[in-house]
Protein backbone atom coordinates (compact mmCIF):
# COMPACT_ATOMS: atom_id res chain seq x y z
CA UNK A 1 0.00 0.00 0.00
CA UNK A 2 1.89 3.05 -1.15
CA UNK A 3 0.72 6.38 1.12
CA UNK A 4 2.00 9.73 0.74
CA UNK A 5 3.31 11.45 3.57
CA UNK A 6 4.64 14.83 4.49
CA UNK A 7 5.97 16.19 7.70
CA UNK A 8 8.53 19.32 8.61
CA UNK A 9 12.47 18.14 8.80
CA UNK A 10 14.84 20.38 10.33
CA UNK A 11 13.13 22.78 9.58
CA UNK A 12 12.01 22.01 5.57
CA UNK A 13 9.12 20.76 4.65
CA UNK A 14 9.74 17.18 3.15
CA UNK A 15 7.13 14.72 1.38
CA UNK A 16 7.08 11.45 -0.41
CA UNK A 17 5.52 7.93 -0.68
CA UNK A 18 6.01 5.54 1.42
CA UNK A 19 4.60 2.06 2.17
CA UNK A 20 2.42 1.31 5.22
CA UNK A 21 5.55 -0.66 6.68
CA UNK A 22 8.05 2.35 5.95
CA UNK A 23 9.74 3.26 9.64
CA UNK A 24 10.85 6.52 10.04
CA UNK A 25 14.16 5.78 10.39
CA UNK A 26 14.09 3.96 6.29
CA UNK A 27 11.99 7.43 5.31
CA UNK A 28 14.56 9.75 6.46
CA UNK A 29 17.90 7.46 5.51
CA UNK A 30 16.57 5.86 2.05
CA UNK A 31 13.58 8.50 0.90
CA UNK A 32 15.60 11.57 2.12
CA UNK A 33 18.94 10.68 1.80
CA UNK A 34 19.52 11.51 5.50
CA UNK A 35 22.37 9.36 6.68
CA UNK A 36 23.31 10.99 10.27
CA UNK A 37 20.46 8.65 12.08
CA UNK A 38 21.73 5.29 12.25
CA UNK A 39 20.03 1.96 12.79
CA UNK A 40 22.20 -0.19 15.27
CA UNK A 41 19.48 -3.12 16.06
CA UNK A 42 16.16 -4.74 15.52
CA UNK A 43 15.03 -4.33 18.49
CA UNK A 44 14.44 -0.85 19.73
CA UNK A 45 16.99 -1.05 22.45
CA UNK A 46 20.27 0.52 20.97
CA UNK A 47 19.16 3.80 19.97
CA UNK A 48 21.53 4.95 17.52
CA UNK A 49 17.94 5.95 15.96
CA UNK A 50 16.78 8.14 18.10
CA UNK A 51 15.56 11.54 16.46
CA UNK A 52 12.87 14.17 17.74
CA UNK A 53 9.48 14.15 16.62
CA UNK A 54 7.32 17.22 18.15
CA UNK A 55 9.67 17.58 20.67
CA UNK A 56 9.96 14.28 21.93
CA UNK A 57 12.83 12.18 21.88
CA UNK A 58 11.43 8.92 20.09
CA UNK A 59 13.68 5.83 18.49
CA UNK A 60 12.88 6.14 14.22
CA UNK A 61 13.22 2.65 14.29
CA UNK A 62 9.97 2.40 16.21
CA UNK A 63 7.70 4.48 14.78
CA UNK A 64 5.97 3.81 11.30
CA UNK A 65 6.69 7.38 8.73
CA UNK A 66 3.01 7.93 8.36
CA UNK A 67 2.96 8.01 12.22
CA UNK A 68 4.98 10.85 11.28
CA UNK A 69 2.41 12.77 9.26
CA UNK A 70 2.61 16.62 9.97
CA UNK A 71 4.89 16.36 12.83
CA UNK A 72 8.29 18.57 13.26
CA UNK A 73 11.21 15.99 12.88
CA UNK A 74 14.85 17.41 13.99
CA UNK A 75 17.70 14.82 13.44
CA UNK A 76 21.65 15.12 13.76
CA UNK A 77 21.53 16.79 10.81
CA UNK A 78 19.75 19.55 12.24
CA UNK A 79 21.72 20.51 15.05
CA UNK A 80 24.96 22.50 13.80
CA UNK A 81 24.09 26.25 13.14
CA UNK A 82 26.90 25.77 10.30
CA UNK A 83 29.50 23.94 8.70
CA UNK A 84 31.91 25.01 11.18
CA UNK A 85 29.47 26.46 13.99
CA UNK A 86 28.75 23.02 16.16
CA UNK A 87 26.11 22.71 18.32
CA UNK A 88 27.59 23.65 22.33
CA UNK A 89 26.53 19.12 22.33
CA UNK A 90 28.70 18.18 19.15
CA UNK A 91 30.90 20.47 20.24
CA UNK A 92 30.90 18.58 24.05
CA UNK A 93 31.61 15.41 22.52
CA UNK A 94 34.61 16.85 20.58
CA UNK A 95 36.39 18.61 23.08
CA UNK A 96 35.21 15.24 25.63
CA UNK A 97 36.60 12.45 23.10
CA UNK A 98 33.10 11.07 23.88
CA UNK A 99 33.05 8.92 20.81
CA UNK A 100 35.62 6.39 18.95
CA UNK A 101 33.85 4.80 15.74
CA UNK A 102 31.34 7.10 16.09
CA UNK A 103 28.28 4.72 15.16
CA UNK A 104 26.11 5.31 18.01
CA UNK A 105 26.72 9.12 18.03
CA UNK A 106 24.10 10.75 16.44
CA UNK A 107 21.74 8.99 18.62
CA UNK A 108 24.01 9.79 21.58
CA UNK A 109 23.51 13.42 20.91
CA UNK A 110 19.84 13.43 20.16
CA UNK A 111 18.90 11.52 23.21
CA UNK A 112 21.80 13.94 25.30
CA UNK A 113 20.28 17.18 24.45
CA UNK A 114 16.56 16.38 24.92
CA UNK A 115 17.89 14.66 28.74
CA UNK A 116 19.27 18.63 29.47
CA UNK A 117 16.23 20.29 28.20
CA UNK A 118 14.11 18.21 30.34
CA UNK A 119 16.11 18.41 33.25
CA UNK A 120 16.67 22.30 33.21
CA UNK A 121 19.87 22.19 32.22
CA UNK A 122 20.57 20.18 35.68
CA UNK A 123 22.13 17.39 35.83
CA UNK A 124 24.34 15.07 38.37
CA UNK A 125 26.46 12.07 36.81
CA UNK A 126 24.04 9.75 38.01
CA UNK A 127 20.89 11.39 36.20
CA UNK A 128 22.83 11.11 32.90
CA UNK A 129 23.65 7.87 33.52
CA UNK A 130 20.55 6.43 34.16
CA UNK A 131 18.40 8.12 31.32
CA UNK A 132 21.42 7.14 28.75
CA UNK A 133 19.34 3.57 29.40
CA UNK A 134 18.41 3.89 25.57
CA UNK A 135 21.24 4.60 24.36
CA UNK A 136 23.78 1.88 23.48
CA UNK A 137 27.58 2.15 22.85
CA UNK A 138 29.62 -0.77 22.28
CA UNK A 139 33.33 1.41 21.91
CA UNK A 140 33.68 4.38 25.19
CA UNK A 141 32.92 2.63 27.80
CA UNK A 142 30.28 5.67 28.51
CA UNK A 143 32.42 7.61 30.90
CA UNK A 144 33.15 10.11 28.38
CA UNK A 145 29.83 10.10 27.11
CA UNK A 146 28.46 11.12 30.78
CA UNK A 147 31.85 13.67 30.92
CA UNK A 148 30.72 15.20 27.60
CA UNK A 149 26.70 15.67 28.75
CA UNK A 150 27.96 17.30 32.29
CA UNK A 151 30.14 19.56 30.24
CA UNK A 152 27.41 20.36 27.21
CA UNK A 153 24.55 21.54 30.04
CA UNK A 154 25.87 24.69 31.19
CA UNK A 155 27.33 25.32 27.31
CA UNK A 156 24.10 24.93 25.92
CA UNK A 157 21.99 26.98 28.77
CA UNK A 158 24.31 30.07 27.92
CA UNK A 159 24.04 29.79 24.53
CA UNK A 160 20.38 29.20 24.44
CA UNK A 161 19.69 26.39 22.88
CA UNK B 1 8.16 -6.80 8.10
CA UNK B 2 5.32 -7.43 6.08
CA UNK B 3 3.71 -4.76 4.66
CA UNK B 4 -0.15 -4.08 5.84
CA UNK B 5 -2.74 -1.19 5.12
CA UNK B 6 -3.01 1.62 7.55
CA UNK B 7 -5.45 3.29 8.90
CA UNK B 8 -5.72 6.28 11.44
CA UNK B 9 -9.33 6.82 12.48
CA UNK B 10 -10.80 9.38 14.98
CA UNK B 11 -12.63 7.87 17.83
CA UNK B 12 -13.39 4.72 19.25
CA UNK B 13 -16.19 3.60 17.48
CA UNK B 14 -14.69 3.98 14.30
CA UNK B 15 -11.43 2.19 15.53
CA UNK B 16 -13.42 -0.82 16.96
CA UNK B 17 -15.28 -1.24 13.16
CA UNK B 18 -11.96 -1.19 11.34
CA UNK B 19 -10.83 -4.30 13.41
CA UNK B 20 -14.04 -5.56 13.47
CA UNK B 21 -14.50 -5.65 9.54
CA UNK B 22 -10.68 -6.89 8.86
CA UNK B 23 -10.29 -10.28 11.03
CA UNK B 24 -6.53 -10.22 10.57
CA UNK B 25 -6.52 -6.46 12.03
CA UNK B 26 -4.58 -5.59 15.09
CA UNK B 27 -4.31 -2.30 17.01
CA UNK B 28 -1.06 -0.30 17.24
CA UNK B 29 -0.50 2.36 20.56
CA UNK B 30 2.64 3.10 20.96
CA UNK B 31 4.07 0.51 18.94
CA UNK B 32 6.77 -0.19 21.41
CA UNK B 33 5.76 -4.13 21.21
CA UNK B 34 4.23 -4.26 17.77
CA UNK B 35 6.78 -2.41 15.97
CA UNK B 36 9.91 -4.99 16.86
CA UNK B 37 7.16 -7.93 16.63
CA UNK B 38 6.44 -7.22 13.32
CA UNK B 39 10.01 -6.50 12.11
CA UNK B 40 10.38 -10.06 13.62
CA UNK B 41 8.13 -11.12 11.30
CA UNK B 42 6.32 -12.86 14.11
CA UNK B 43 3.46 -11.11 13.75
CA UNK B 44 1.60 -10.42 10.11
CA UNK B 45 -1.47 -8.12 10.62
CA UNK B 46 -3.54 -7.44 6.85
CA UNK B 47 -4.60 -4.07 8.48
CA UNK B 48 -2.87 -1.76 11.15
CA UNK B 49 -5.55 0.30 13.01
CA UNK B 50 -3.82 3.34 15.02
CA UNK B 51 -5.08 4.48 18.10
CA UNK B 52 -2.50 7.45 17.58
CA UNK B 53 -5.35 10.59 16.35
CA UNK B 54 -7.92 9.05 18.82
CA UNK B 55 -8.31 11.98 21.52
CA UNK B 56 -10.92 10.29 23.71
CA UNK B 57 -8.15 7.74 24.79
CA UNK B 58 -5.77 9.92 26.23
CA UNK B 59 -5.30 12.29 29.36
CA UNK B 60 -5.77 11.47 33.17
CA UNK B 61 -8.70 12.41 35.14
CA UNK B 62 -9.26 12.36 39.30
CA UNK B 63 -12.69 10.56 39.61
CA UNK B 64 -13.35 11.05 43.37
CA UNK B 65 -10.77 8.68 45.00
CA UNK B 66 -9.57 7.22 41.86
CA UNK B 67 -6.80 8.26 39.24
CA UNK B 68 -8.63 7.37 35.83
CA UNK B 69 -5.96 7.01 32.81
CA UNK B 70 -6.87 7.02 29.76
CA UNK B 71 -5.58 4.07 27.16
CA UNK B 72 -3.22 6.16 25.06
CA UNK B 73 -1.64 8.04 28.14
CA UNK B 74 1.86 7.56 27.58
CA UNK B 75 4.33 6.34 30.18
CA UNK B 76 6.32 9.47 30.33
CA UNK B 77 2.40 11.66 31.04
CA UNK B 78 2.19 9.04 33.62
CA UNK B 79 5.41 9.67 35.39
CA UNK B 80 5.57 13.06 35.64
CA UNK B 81 1.62 13.51 35.93
CA UNK B 82 0.98 15.67 38.75
CA UNK B 83 -2.34 14.20 39.92
CA UNK B 84 -0.83 10.94 39.73
CA UNK B 85 2.02 12.09 41.82
CA UNK B 86 -0.22 13.11 44.38
CA UNK B 87 -2.84 10.24 44.76
CA UNK B 88 -0.39 7.35 44.12
CA UNK B 89 3.11 7.70 43.94
CA UNK B 90 3.93 4.63 43.50
CA UNK B 91 2.20 4.12 40.05
CA UNK B 92 4.21 7.29 38.89
CA UNK B 93 7.04 5.62 40.21
CA UNK B 94 6.46 2.67 38.53
CA UNK B 95 5.80 4.21 35.02
CA UNK B 96 9.22 6.26 35.30
CA UNK B 97 11.18 3.03 35.10
CA UNK B 98 9.73 1.36 32.59
CA UNK B 99 12.61 0.68 29.82
CA UNK B 100 14.27 4.34 28.95
CA UNK B 101 13.15 7.52 28.25
CA UNK B 102 12.42 6.97 24.32
CA UNK B 103 10.24 4.09 25.08
CA UNK B 104 8.71 6.18 27.98
CA UNK B 105 7.59 9.03 25.49
CA UNK B 106 5.08 6.20 23.03
CA UNK B 107 4.89 3.45 25.12
CA UNK B 108 1.02 3.20 25.74
CA UNK B 109 -0.24 2.30 29.18
CA UNK B 110 -3.55 0.55 27.10
CA UNK B 111 -0.98 -1.24 24.89
CA UNK B 112 1.01 -2.73 27.86
CA UNK B 113 -1.68 -3.98 30.02
CA UNK B 114 -3.68 -5.45 26.68
CA UNK B 115 -0.26 -7.03 25.72
CA UNK B 116 0.22 -8.75 29.66
CA UNK B 117 4.11 -9.44 28.75
CA UNK B 118 4.93 -11.36 31.58
CA UNK B 119 7.88 -9.26 32.57
CA UNK B 120 6.00 -5.86 31.93
CA UNK B 121 5.52 -3.80 34.98
CA UNK B 122 1.94 -2.20 34.78
CA UNK B 123 -0.16 -5.25 35.48
CA UNK B 124 1.99 -5.23 38.63
CA UNK B 125 0.09 -2.40 39.84
CA UNK B 126 -3.09 -2.94 38.58
CA UNK B 127 -3.76 -6.03 40.32
CA UNK B 128 -2.15 -5.04 43.70
CA UNK B 129 -4.12 -1.49 43.35
CA UNK B 130 -7.62 -3.66 42.37
CA UNK B 131 -7.71 -1.05 38.76
CA UNK B 132 -10.78 -1.28 36.83
CA UNK B 133 -9.88 -1.97 33.53
CA UNK B 134 -12.61 0.01 31.11
CA UNK B 135 -12.97 -1.43 27.52
CA UNK B 136 -15.47 -0.12 24.73
CA UNK B 137 -17.95 -2.42 26.11
CA UNK B 138 -17.83 -3.21 29.52
CA UNK B 139 -15.48 -2.78 32.88
CA UNK B 140 -13.05 -5.40 33.61
CA UNK B 141 -11.82 -6.26 37.71
CA UNK B 142 -8.31 -6.62 38.06
CA UNK B 143 -8.37 -10.02 39.09
CA UNK B 144 -10.76 -11.07 36.12
CA UNK B 145 -8.35 -9.62 33.37
CA UNK B 146 -5.11 -11.03 33.31
CA UNK B 147 -5.81 -14.83 32.06
CA UNK B 148 -2.10 -16.14 31.65
CA UNK B 149 0.57 -15.62 29.30
CA UNK B 150 0.33 -13.08 27.07
CA UNK B 151 -3.56 -13.88 27.41
CA UNK B 152 -6.22 -11.08 28.63
CA UNK B 153 -9.74 -11.49 29.20
CA UNK B 154 -9.95 -8.69 26.22
CA UNK B 155 -12.03 -10.27 23.03
CA UNK B 156 -11.20 -9.58 19.74
CA UNK B 157 -11.75 -6.03 18.69
CA UNK B 158 -12.06 -4.94 22.19
CA UNK B 159 -10.27 -1.94 22.88
CA UNK B 160 -8.93 -0.64 26.48
CA UNK B 161 -10.60 3.06 26.84
CA UNK B 162 -9.10 3.80 30.69
CA UNK B 163 -7.74 1.97 33.89
CA UNK B 164 -9.03 3.19 36.97
CA UNK B 165 -6.81 3.39 39.86
CA UNK B 166 -7.87 3.53 43.77
CA UNK B 167 -5.96 6.03 45.55
CA UNK B 168 -3.80 3.80 48.21
CA UNK B 169 -3.34 4.87 51.87
CA UNK B 170 0.28 3.70 51.24
CA UNK B 171 1.81 1.55 48.07
CA UNK B 172 5.37 1.06 46.52
CA UNK B 173 6.76 -0.83 43.60
CA UNK B 174 9.91 -2.60 44.05
CA UNK B 175 11.48 -4.25 40.57
CA UNK B 176 14.60 -6.19 39.81
CA UNK B 177 15.38 -5.26 36.53
CA UNK B 178 16.91 -7.03 33.95
CA UNK B 179 20.35 -5.28 33.45
CA UNK B 180 19.82 -5.14 29.53
CA UNK B 181 16.34 -4.38 28.96
CA UNK B 182 14.83 -3.16 32.02
CA UNK B 183 11.80 -5.21 32.21
CA UNK B 184 11.05 -6.88 35.36
CA UNK B 185 13.23 -9.82 36.51
CA UNK B 186 10.93 -9.70 39.43
CA UNK B 187 8.71 -6.70 40.29
CA UNK B 188 6.37 -6.36 43.37
CA UNK B 189 3.54 -4.20 43.28
CA UNK B 190 2.65 -3.68 47.40
CA UNK B 191 -0.30 -1.67 47.87
CA UNK B 192 -2.71 -0.99 51.16
CA UNK B 193 -6.27 0.72 50.01
CA UNK B 194 -9.44 0.89 51.58
CA UNK B 195 -10.18 -2.78 50.68
CA UNK B 196 -7.26 -4.30 51.93
CA UNK B 197 -3.62 -5.00 51.08
CA UNK B 198 -2.75 -6.82 47.93
CA UNK B 199 0.35 -7.92 46.93
CA UNK B 200 1.00 -8.68 43.25
CA UNK B 201 3.73 -10.25 41.77
CA UNK B 202 5.34 -9.88 37.65
CA UNK B 203 8.39 -10.60 35.73
CA UNK B 204 8.49 -14.03 37.91
CA UNK B 205 5.45 -16.26 36.66
CA UNK B 206 3.83 -16.50 33.24
CA UNK B 207 1.67 -13.78 34.51
CA UNK B 208 1.20 -11.23 36.85
CA UNK B 209 -0.34 -13.46 40.01
CA UNK B 210 -0.89 -12.59 44.30
CA UNK B 211 0.47 -13.39 47.33
CA UNK B 212 -2.33 -14.16 49.38
CA UNK B 213 -0.22 -15.55 52.55
CA UNK B 214 1.33 -12.29 52.53
CA UNK B 215 -1.37 -10.35 51.97
CA UNK B 216 -2.60 -11.61 54.95
CA UNK B 217 0.01 -11.00 57.19
CA UNK B 218 0.24 -7.69 55.97
CA UNK B 219 -3.30 -7.20 56.79
CA UNK B 220 -2.34 -7.70 60.49
CA UNK B 221 1.01 -5.72 60.69
CA UNK B 222 2.25 -3.62 57.53
CA UNK B 223 5.75 -4.38 58.26
CA UNK B 224 8.46 -6.12 56.15
CA UNK B 225 8.88 -7.59 59.30
CA UNK B 226 5.33 -9.58 59.00
CA UNK B 227 6.74 -11.17 55.98
CA UNK B 228 10.04 -11.95 56.62
CA UNK B 229 9.45 -15.90 57.18
CA UNK B 230 7.13 -15.89 53.82
CA UNK B 231 8.44 -17.86 50.63
CA UNK B 232 6.56 -18.66 47.75
CA UNK B 233 7.75 -22.33 45.72
CA UNK B 234 9.75 -21.98 43.00
CA UNK B 235 7.67 -24.45 41.02
CA UNK B 236 5.92 -23.13 37.61
CA UNK B 237 8.06 -19.64 38.09
CA UNK B 238 10.35 -18.27 35.27
CA UNK B 239 13.76 -19.72 34.52
CA UNK B 240 15.84 -18.78 31.24
CA UNK B 241 19.50 -17.05 31.08
CA UNK B 242 18.29 -14.52 33.22
CA UNK B 243 17.88 -16.43 36.36
CA UNK B 244 16.71 -19.95 37.65
CA UNK B 245 12.79 -20.32 39.05
CA UNK B 246 14.87 -20.57 42.47
CA UNK B 247 16.53 -16.85 41.81
CA UNK B 248 13.44 -16.02 40.92
CA UNK B 249 11.23 -17.09 43.87
CA UNK B 250 13.79 -15.73 46.56
CA UNK B 251 13.40 -12.52 44.53
CA UNK B 252 10.06 -12.29 45.28
CA UNK B 253 10.38 -12.00 49.31
CA UNK B 254 13.51 -10.04 48.88
CA UNK B 255 11.61 -7.29 47.13
CA UNK B 256 8.50 -7.60 48.65
CA UNK B 257 9.94 -7.03 52.24
CA UNK B 258 11.77 -3.81 50.30
CA UNK B 259 8.45 -2.32 48.73
CA UNK B 260 6.67 -2.87 52.39
CA UNK B 261 9.37 -0.85 53.82
CA UNK B 262 9.17 1.58 50.44
CA UNK B 263 5.69 2.02 51.51
CA UNK B 264 5.90 2.90 55.16
CA UNK B 265 8.94 5.69 54.44
C1 LIG C 1 13.66 -1.33 24.70
C2 LIG C 1 12.35 -1.57 25.39
C3 LIG C 1 12.32 -1.68 26.77
C4 LIG C 1 11.12 -1.91 27.44
N1 LIG C 1 11.15 -2.03 28.80
C5 LIG C 1 9.99 -2.23 29.45
C6 LIG C 1 9.98 -2.35 30.88
O1 LIG C 1 10.99 -2.19 31.55
N2 LIG C 1 8.79 -2.61 31.48
C7 LIG C 1 7.62 -2.73 30.77
O2 LIG C 1 6.56 -2.94 31.38
N3 LIG C 1 7.60 -2.60 29.44
C8 LIG C 1 8.75 -2.38 28.76
N4 LIG C 1 8.71 -2.25 27.39
C9 LIG C 1 7.42 -2.37 26.70
C10 LIG C 1 6.73 -1.03 26.61
O3 LIG C 1 6.26 -0.62 27.88
C11 LIG C 1 5.56 -1.05 25.63
O4 LIG C 1 5.25 0.30 25.43
C12 LIG C 1 4.31 -1.76 26.04
O5 LIG C 1 4.50 -3.07 26.44
C13 LIG C 1 3.32 -1.84 24.91
O6 LIG C 1 2.68 -0.63 24.80
P1 LIG C 1 2.53 0.10 23.41
O7 LIG C 1 1.66 1.28 23.66
O8 LIG C 1 3.85 0.38 22.83
O9 LIG C 1 1.70 -0.98 22.56
P2 LIG C 1 1.77 -1.48 21.07
O10 LIG C 1 3.10 -2.03 20.76
O11 LIG C 1 1.24 -0.44 20.16
O12 LIG C 1 0.70 -2.66 21.17
C14 LIG C 1 0.93 -3.83 21.92
C15 LIG C 1 -0.27 -4.78 21.80
O13 LIG C 1 -1.40 -4.26 22.48
C16 LIG C 1 -2.50 -4.04 21.60
N5 LIG C 1 -3.09 -2.75 22.02
C17 LIG C 1 -2.47 -1.55 22.01
N6 LIG C 1 -3.26 -0.62 22.57
C18 LIG C 1 -4.41 -1.23 22.94
C19 LIG C 1 -5.61 -0.81 23.58
N7 LIG C 1 -5.80 0.47 23.96
N8 LIG C 1 -6.58 -1.72 23.81
C20 LIG C 1 -6.40 -3.03 23.44
N9 LIG C 1 -5.30 -3.49 22.83
C21 LIG C 1 -4.30 -2.60 22.59
C22 LIG C 1 -1.91 -4.02 20.21
O14 LIG C 1 -2.83 -4.46 19.26
C23 LIG C 1 -0.75 -4.98 20.36
O15 LIG C 1 -1.19 -6.30 20.23
C24 LIG C 1 9.90 -2.01 26.70
C25 LIG C 1 9.92 -1.89 25.30
C26 LIG C 1 11.13 -1.67 24.64
C27 LIG C 1 11.11 -1.53 23.16
S1 LIG D 1 18.00 1.17 15.72
FE1 LIG D 1 16.47 2.12 16.89
S2 LIG D 1 16.87 1.42 18.86
FE2 LIG D 1 18.37 0.37 17.71
S1 LIG E 1 31.57 5.19 19.67
FE1 LIG E 1 31.42 3.26 18.74
S2 LIG E 1 29.48 2.58 19.42
FE2 LIG E 1 29.75 4.38 20.55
Amino acid sequence: MSISVAMTVNGKAVSGKVEARTLLVQFLREHLGMTGTHVGCDTSQCGACVVDVDGKSVKSCTILAVQAEGSKVITIEGLAESPDKLHPMQEAFRENHALQCGFCTPGMVMSAIDMVKRHNYQLDEATVRRELEGNLCRCTGYHNIVKAILAAAPAMKSAGV
Amino acid sequence: MYDFAYHRPKSVADAVKLLKDKPEARAISGGMTLIPTLKQRLARPSDVVDLGAVKELSGIKLEGTNVVIGGMTKHAEVATSADVKAAIPALAHLAGHIGDPQVRNRGTIGGSVANNDPAADYPGAVVALNATVTTNTRKIAADEFFKGLFETALADGELITSISFPKAEKAAYMKFPNPASRYAMVGVFVAKTAAGVRVAVTGAGPCVFRVKAMEDALAKNFSSAAIKDITIPADGLNSDIHGSAEYRAHLVGVMARRAVDAANK
